[in-house]
């Protein structure tokens, strides 16, 4: 366990944050946009997790911070999914490209 | 290295590769596959963290929440074998560019800050999970716990809301049950030739009225 330094782990959190956004900036899907926001949710997770584990092993704050996320990543997800399929039922697309009557 | 480091790395790839594979790859249904094996990935990371309790969760709300969640709208809302419109190529490289950027920038940090693990075991429990989280003592996190419930049925009444179909418009009571049954062999006859524009509900009504 302790062979492994903080800053491997780290990396690993790291590039998948920036898989995330490298798939926010490229998808035009709402539902591949959805995802990568789901892999940026899931590296903030593992940070905290790691950190609280490492350099704060007396507390339990990043536990508390990991689960709160992971609900609210829920509650996102089904809201998301729910504006995503009424858009559909409108447009018969759910490119965002195409969703741009509020646009100025 | 040890046996517990090749492990981690082991873990790490796998995550790394299957979370590129599902922003990468052009097939929406392969893409929330690929996002399947990444999140079982990051909880096998938790496992090896020796962190059961948020493995558990990551497993029961990630893999068997969020992501049939997803695969049930890719179901309902686009034909999943059909690939996506490739990016214009500007597009790809710009935001591939402006990820390394940032990832270098970030990792430089990282590597330069010296963390020093304090080396004391980590001491956690459910029962210690629980009594913290529903103490209202200081450090305790009773109130962001009522907050999130009610976060969560703000979440579902507003996701019945939205989902909801539009009441249809009212049409005059004799014409109605023979509208209906036009209306639904015209559905059927779209569902079945697969025509791309349905007409509204309402003006559907209206021609059948007149």
């Amino acid at each position: 366990m302790s062979d492994v330094p903080i800053s491997h782990i780290l990396f690993v959190s790291t590039a998948l944050f920036f898989i995330g956004m490298y798939g926010l900036f490229t998808r035009r899907n709402m539902i591949t946009m959805l995802m990568a926001i789901e892999l940026i949710l899931n590296s903030v997770n593992i940070n905290f997790v790691v950190f609280n584990k490492y350099l704060y092993p007396e507390k339990l704050d990043g536990i508390f911070f990991t689960i709160f996320i992971i609900t609210i990543a829920a509650a996102e997800a089904a809201v998301a999914i729910a504006i995503i399929i009424n858009l559909y039922r409108s447009h018969r697309s759910i490119d965002v490209e195409k969703a741009s009557e509020m646009k100025g | 290295m040890s046996a517990s480091a090749i492990i981690f790395y082991i873990i790490s790839a796998f995550i790394l590769g299957a979370g590129l594979l599902a922003m990468t790859t052009r097939k929406i249904f392969r893409s929330a596959i690929w996002l399947l094996f990444t999140l079982i990935g990051v909880a096998a990371l938790y496992f090896w963290l020796e962190v059961e309790f948020i493995a558990a969760v990551q497993i029961i709300v990630y893999v068997g929440g969020i992501v049939v969640l997803i695969i049930f709208s890719i179901f309902l809302t686009q034909q999943s074998g059909s690939e996506m419109p490739r990016q214009p190529l500007k597009r790809t490289i710009a935001s591939a560019l402006a990820v390394l950027c940032g990832f270098g920038l970030t990792f430089l940090q990282i590597s330069k800050y010296d963390f020093q693990p304090s080396g004391k075991s980590f001491d956690w429990s459910v029962s210690k999970i629980g009594s913290q989280m529903l103490s209202t003592k200081a450090g305790g996190y009773a109130l962001p716990f009522e907050v999130v419930s009610m976060l969560l049925l703000a979440a579902m009444i507003g996701c019945i809301v939205i989902a909801m179909k539009a009441p249809s418009h009212a049409s005059p009571k004799g014409m109605e049950l023979e509208a209906s049954k036009k209306n639904l062999a015209q559905t059927f006859e779209l569902s079945n030739t697969e025509s791309q524009s349905v007409l509204p509900l309402g003006e559907d009504l209206g021609g059948a009225s007149t």
